[in-house]
């Protein structure tokens, strides 16, 4: 029962990465790798036909990801990994579009995009890495970043309320949101997996380390520290109230299951007007 | 793997056993593959890649459930496991 | 949904519907738009027009989204199209960088009004010519067109369209606030008489596929998503296979074919009217709609006796230098009316390079030229 995909040394992920830019330019202890095998591994059980998935994201250490991806995979400009995936869904409705971006990109400068994607339902699948900080830049105050975390931008710690991602996708009309931490990596697969076979605009929040900025500047230096923490204070609660898994600095992150509703899609309302026109 | 009493299907159940191979210039030695192998199969080597890193030694073999998580926690695709054919449980009591 | 042909036959119709249909025509079956005083019409012609004929009208978010959204569809393989004006258009330059560096075929309308910022909002301008050419980040050829009626206007969104296939670019069509809102007959050829250029599609399997690759024309065909080649397009400097390689020896190769492929295929690229400019002693340089108004300048300068001729840009960028440089040679001046304070007259001057005089009549727009401005600088020239 040797699975004959990797009897060739490759590492049996390979055929779904553009291996030739393997080892990737993240940092070491970055969960974003994490995250895009549990990524790819629900799209390999998924039964998608692969030609017909498609990666877009934006810019910053998440939005590279796309560039790593042997699919058809698109890196656009920062934000704007929503509308782009908008307009390549509705121009071939048979791809499965997927959006695969960090926390700043999505919810910060490509935050309207991301509220009216979820408003319109719009038939995405969305993977949010957050890692609380713009890495890329070098680890400045984003979106996410809890109350009192220092930044190379909140140098005596953050004095701006951090957006509650679950709360938000769910606020705007998401259909499915979940949250996991990059240590939960095959509860993050499964979230994803569901995702992927969501109709509509469905959401997976994953937890990420980011020890060269975030972590160092907060008294977790390493990957490790990071997880650890994860480990210790992440709860899980299926079904939780989206509005009550606030994270903050040192306190519990409340991960799981949030929202899986039923709603018609953008396309599902679109083309009932069919026979009206 | 000892047990305090003999399973009632021990015949019947097989072993997952997998071998588990790393690519040491992939690694970064971020070491989550080694804390969390819940088997203990790995350590941290004592030789560094070229980018000087010290990629995890395979010590513990014999002790790999075949569970995947080495592979599926390591954000370098620098490790995986082959799986092997299942023994039966019998053998190893 | 019901399948209804596009138009053919003669119409009486504004310039905004005229674009909409010279779309449909071209094969366009993608919108994504914002609602923009002037151009709205063209966005509520294609909502009513799209699902008509199996296409897709988006209203987005914000005009950053519509760009984004009508790139995102020309790689589902879909002709897309956007269209805006002055704040919107701002809006848009970031990722109409995005489709000039992905080589993105599309089309972007900018019917103009009066800036800066809200500026003019129902009132004629044609002040964003500088910013079709160079409002985007960094290095780049562009193609911009400029029609000057209702009719013009349709045949040059099928012409957009068709370049923006051909060269693998954004093209956009400059047109105005009295174009976009003037109705006029409109004569929409059969439609099977309209030349349409197909997007040439790889000729290799996916394995040996270069995407950044240029053919003998420099411009790479193109797979579209879900076509199996599994491509990677980003807007980081890129090499053949479209991997980001951010390097000068990259950065020399990609940008010099950016802008190469569209420099050596000016000639099939630049159209222009030239009327009247055989025995001309004072030229006329202008476009879009200030270019029509100097027609009745012309007319009365050559009932004076003034011989005047016109060079009208239709195409703007790439600049017509050649025209502009052949037709210095044989005036004394070269006036140019524009509904700017001088843009396309810097570039005029720029070609003439002194061979002969320029004489900007510049117009800050809210209205179009009064005729007899133009006629006071002809008689500048002629003398």
């Amino acid at each position: 029962m040797i699975d004959e995909q990797v009897l060739d040394g490759l590492h049996p992920m390979d055929k779904l990465l553009r291996a030739d830019r393997i080892p990737h330019i993240w940092c070491p202890g970055c969960g974003i790798g994490t995250v895009v095998y549990s990524f790819l591994s629900a799209l390999i059980k998924s039964g998608l036909d692969l030609d017909k998935v498609a990666v877009v994201s934006g810019i910053g250490c998440t939005g590279r990801a796309a560039g790593y991806i042997n699919l058809d995979s698109f890196h656009t400009t920062h934000g704007r990994a929503l509308p782009f995936a908008t307009g390549l869904k509705l121009g071939n409705p048979e791809l499965k579009v997927v959006v695969f971006s960090g926390d700043g990109d999505l919810i910060s400068i490509g935050g309207n995009h991301f509220i009216h994607a979820a408003r319109r339902n719009m038939d995405i699948a969305v993977i949010c890495v957050n890692n609380f900080t713009y890495g890329m830049t070098g680890g400045q105050l984003g979106p996410t970043t809890p109350i009192r975390a220092k930044t190379t931008t909140s140098p005596y710690g953050n004095t701006e309320h951090p957006f509650n991602l679950p709360y938000l996708a769910a606020a705007s009309g998401a259909v499915y949101v979940a949250r996991w931490t990059s240590l939960d990596a095959r509860r993050t697969e499964r979230a994803i997996g569901e995702a992927l076979a969501k109709k509509g605009f469905s959401f997976v929040e994953v937890i990420a380390p980011c020890p060269t900025l975030y972590g160092n500047m907060n008294k977790m230096k390493t990957g490790l520290d990071q997880m650890r923490f994860y480990e210790e204070n992440s709860v899980i609660r299926h079904g939780a109230e989206p509005k009550d898994v606030d994270i903050t600095l040192n306190g519990q992150i409340i991960v799981g299951k949030f929202v899986d509703i039923e709603k018609p899609t953008y396309l599902d309302l679109r083309d009932n007007i069919g026979s009206i026109v | 793997m000892k047990y305090w009493r003999r399973p009632l299907d021990l015949d019947k159940v097989c072993l997952p056993r997998a071998e588990v191979r790393i690519i040491e210039e992939r690694c970064k030695g971020c070491n989550y593959c080694v804390t969390y192998c819940p088997r203990n199969v790995l350590v941290t080597g004592e030789k560094f890649n070229s980018k000087g890193y010290y990629p995890p030694h395979v010590k513990n073999q014999d002790e790999c459930a075949s569970c995947g998580l080495c592979q599926m926690i390591c954000p370098e695709f620098a490790i995986y496991h082959i799986v092997q054919r299942p023994e039966v449980a019998e053998q190893s009591v | 949904m019901s399948e209804k042909s596009p138009l053919s036959g003669v119409f009486f119709m504004t310039g905004d519907t005229a674009c909409a249909e010279g779309a449909i025509s071209a094969g366009c079956r993608f919108f994504a738009g914002y609602p923009i005083t002037p151009a709205t019409e063209i966005a509520e012609r294609m909502a009513e027009r799209m699902p008509q004929i199996s296409g897709t009208y988006v209203q987005m978010e914000d005009e950053i989204a519509s760009m984004n959204a009508v790139l995102g569809a020309s790689w589902a393989g879909v002709k897309a199209m956007t269209a805006t004006s002055g704040p919107g258009f701002s809006l848009m330059m970031e990722n109409l960088g995005l489709g000039i560096m992905t080589e993105t075929p599309c089309v972007l309308v900018n019917v103009q009004r009066g800036g800066p910022s809200t500026g003019l909002p129902t009132l004629v301008a044609q002040a964003d010519m500088m910013q079709a050419r160079w409002g985007s980040h960094g290095a780049y050829e562009i193609i911009a067109l400029s029609p000057n009626s209702p009719q013009e206007l349709f045949f040059l969104t099928i012409r957009a369209f068709n370049l923006s296939e051909k060269y693998r670019t954004p093209v956009l069509i400059m047109t105005d606030e009295v174009v976009g809102h003037m109705t006029e007959r409109v004569v929409i050829p059969p439609h099977k008489n309209i030349a349409r250029y197909a997007r040439r599609k790889p000729q290799v399997p996916p394995g040996e596929f270069l995407p950044y690759k240029g053919s003998d024309d420099l411009v790479p065909p193109m797979a579209n998503a879900g076509d199996g080649y599994r491509i990677h397009m980003t807007g980081l400097t890129h090499d053949e296979r479209g991997y980001p390689d951010t390097t000068a020896e990259a950065q020399g190769r990609l940008i010099r074919r950016l802008i190469d492929k569209i420099q050596t295929n000016k000639d099939d690229i630049i159209e222009v009217e030239e009327d009247q400019l055989d025995d001309a002693d004072v030229a006329i340089c202008s476009y879009g709609i200030s270019a029509r108004v100097a027609l009745l300048p012309i007319e009365q300068a050559r009932q004076e006796g003034i011989k005047v001729g016109l060079l009208r840009l239709i195409t703007v960028w790439p600049f017509p230098e050649e025209h502009v440089r052949r037709v210095a040679k044989n005036v004394k001046a070269i006036v140019v009316p524009e509904l700017n304070n001088g843009q396309i007259a810097l570039e005029v001057e720029r070609c003439v390079a002194g061979a002969a005089r320029v004489i900007p009549v510049p117009h800050m727009g809210g209205d179009i030229h009064q005729p007899q401005d133009i006629l006071d600088a002809i008689h500048r020239g002629a003398k």
